[in-house]
């Protein structure tokens, strides 16, 4: 039973779909996927097909406009069965975002749409070898050249890489500005020039791609470029506040399908000729990681609500910016997840190790959530720079 | 050209009370879903129309309650719906519920395939997808699996058998019974769950669709249940154990004494 958060109609509605998709579509498919590494095609069509790729694209560019909350409750639900396979869409939104956030009208009319319909794919390039948590130390460069951009470099550990159709990427455009030097573009898979690199082979989000980024003298009009020159970072910047509740509830639902496999094995499992759920030593765990992924479903629907209040579902910017709020939800509920997914594992016990039971793949699929859009170190970062910034403005 | 698909609400259980009484199902309290074979219909209906284009009119007969099944409908990609009700109606037979949705679909007009699942799951006769086909004079073909090519005058569809299946060309309009083999259903999207929920389902009354009194409800029904009862569960048999030696010789020993070797 989840607690009474007061969905509207058509909110439940959603859920109610993406349920009957991960139960039906994606659970049959789940060790498939993971086994395979193979990119969950079928699925993709399964969620086009129910309106679940545009819940927070706005509708003037055929999507749901149902904000960060439409696109939280949907990942969730999906996630409580397979955490990997609804990376698809919802690493979508993190490269659909700059578009929505920084894009012109013509941008937004012309990528939006076939977002929207789960025709195309997204995905969002901005990490590199050398510039992970710190993004300006990034090396792609952008040169202009007449009405072009020259793109040249590598981009790594790309979500969707080879599989999406449109990329938002970040590059340097002026090299001496630092993190005002640094521009964000819209490219299209096949551009002459740009390539993809190695697929990762990774601990968990298996069903996931995760490719490389290769740009070799790719030229790029100057159409494609997001926003102004220069403002990259800051386009990648409130992209995160907004981006950062997907990544959450992606956790979310990962530490809740955990908790409910957990609690359902411990009532079948008997030893010492009892259901192990009778032991008070379970119980106490049941019951810490019931309460946390409570607390954490409260953090992030709340933080997601306010910043869909603050931009009007993506429809404006927003007067206040939200990083705070979105770097708590990442942070405590990829933290949950990754807590409680290892506590199902371990009652689970010799049988949660097993690849035969899903709670390590679970435990496998979490631990990504505490390390991309941002480590539990850097939201924390975030956070406190924003505690500072609070008190200082009100001290003046 | 217009796809119509013929559905019927059916209890959710397997085990289904029967009124000792009156001999019928007893539907009071029982969750009530679609009929899973005319899943299959709704699906093929939508696919076809969106290889032919038309309008898809699903349509039930049922008490008002029944609107929650055409809702379900609308939500998978019908595009409007009929409830076909009146107190009138209660108590048919497969005939008499044939002649009613036969009558409505007259009333509808305008149709080129009618898909109907090849039986439903209470009542499990088959005969409602043909009898209506037979009261409105159209061809029909049951235990579809495949539809293979269709234009504005015929369709070719493959018709399950035991042995394989056979393929039948037919003039349209037709009615067309289907099996499960057919599709995959697809699951209700978003969009189609909040259009269910605004739609207006019409209701046709038995005046409304100039059914003959006669041929409707207890009054149309030939159909008297005399009695329904459990047939006995066959006895377990003989076992036989120990020694496949043994076992093999006891065996052939008794089929040769029953005499069936």
């Amino acid at each position: 039973m989840v607690m009474e958060y007061f969905l509207s109609e058509e909110e439940q509605m959603m859920v109610e779909t993406a349920r009957t998709i991960a139960i039906e579509k994606m659970k049959p498919m789940r060790e498939h996927y993971d086994e395979k590494e193979e990119f969950p095609w079928e699925m993709v069509k399964e969620f086009a097909q129910a309106d679940l790729c545009g819940l927070y694209i706005p509708e003037a560019y055929g999507g749901m406009g149902f904000g960060i909350m439409g696109l939280v409750l949907v990942v969730e639900e999906l996630c409580k069965v397979d955490g990997a396979v609804a990376l698809s869409i919802a690493c979508t939104a993190l490269g659909t975002l700059p578009i929505i956030i920084a894009g012109n009208e013509a941008q937004k009319k012309k990528y939006l749409p076939d977002i929207a319909s789960g025709k195309k794919l997204a995905a969002f390039g901005l990490t590199e070898a050398g510039a992970g948590s710190d993004a300006t130390g990034m090396t792609t460069t952008a040169v202009k050249d007449g009405d072009y951009y020259v793109l040249n470099g590598t981009k790594c550990f790309i979500t969707n890489g080879g599989d999406a159709e449109t990329y938002t990427v970040f590059a340097k455009t002026n090299p001496s500005r630092g993190a005002r030097g640094i521009s964000c573009f819209i490219l299209e898979k096949g551009m002459p020039g740009f390539e993809f690199g190695k697929k990762e082979k990774k601990m968990g989000i298996r069903a996931s791609s995760t490719r490389e980024l290769i740009f070799n003298n790719c030229r790029v009009h100057k159409d494609q470029l997001l926003g102004k020159e220069g403002h990259g970072l800051m386009i990648a910047q409130a992209t995160l506040d907004s981006s950062r509740p997907g990544v959450a509830s992606q956790a979310l639902g990962i530490a809740a399908g955990a908790l409910d496999e957990a609690v359902d094995y411990a009532r079948k499992r008997v030893q010492f000729g009892q259901a192990i759920a009778s032991f008070q030593g379970i119980q106490h765990m049941l019951a810490d990681m019931a309460t946390k992924v409570e607390a954490a479903r409260a953090l992030l629907y709340a933080s997601s609500r306010m910043i869909d209040v603050a931009t009007n579902k993506l429809t404006k910017e927003p007067e206040k910016r939200t990083s705070k709020e979105s770097a708590m939800a990442k942070l405590y509920c990829s933290e949950v997840a990754m807590e409680v997914t290892t506590n199902a594992v371990q009652i689970f016990g010799g049988y949660g190790y097993s690849r035969e039971y899903p709670v390590e793949k679970m435990m496998r699929d979490a631990k990504i959530t505490t390390i991309y859009e941002g480590t539990s170190q850097i939201q924390k970062n975030e956070i406190a720079l924003n505690l500072i910034k609070e008190s200082a403005a009100k001290t003046k | 050209m217009n796809i119509i698909v013929c559905i019927k609400q059916v209890p959710n259980t397997t085990n289904v009370q029967i009124d000792a009484e009156t001999g019928r199902l007893k539907r009071e309290g029982v969750e009530s879903i679609i009929n899973p074979f005319d899943e299959y219909a709704i699906e093929e209906g939508v696919r076809l129309k969106e290889r032919t284009g038309g309008k898809v009119i699903v349509v039930t007969m049922g008490p008002p309650q029944a609107e929650s099944a055409l809702r379900e409908a609308i939500s998978r990609g019908a595009d409007e719906a009929v409830l076909v009700s009146d107190r009138a109606f209660g108590g048919a037979d497969t005939l008499a519920t044939s002649y009613a949705l036969a009558s409505a679909i007259k009333a509808i007009g305008d149709y080129g395939v009618i898909f109907c699942g090849k039986q439903a799951t209470d009542g499990d006769t088959a005969q409602v997808g043909p009898g209506i086909a037979e009261m409105l004079n159209i061809p029909h073909v049951a235990y579809v699996k495949k539809i293979e090519a269709i234009d504005d005058k015929s369709i070719k569809v493959e018709r399950m058998m035991e042995d394989g299946y056979d393929l039948i060309e037919s003039p349209v309009p037709v009615l067309l019974t289907v099996v499960k083999e057919i599709n995959n259903p697809r699951i209700a999207s978003l969009k189609g769950k909040m259009a269910a929920k605004k739609a207006v389902i019409k209701t046709f009354t038995a005046t409304a669709i100039n059914a003959d009194a006669q041929k409707i409800g207890l009054n149309g029904s030939p159909t008297q249940v005399m009695k329904i009862f459990t047939p006995p569960q066959r006895a377990g048999g003989e076992k036989f154990s120990g020694e496949p030696a043994v076992v093999a010789k006891s065996l052939v020993d008794k089929l040769s004494e029953t005499g069936v070797i």
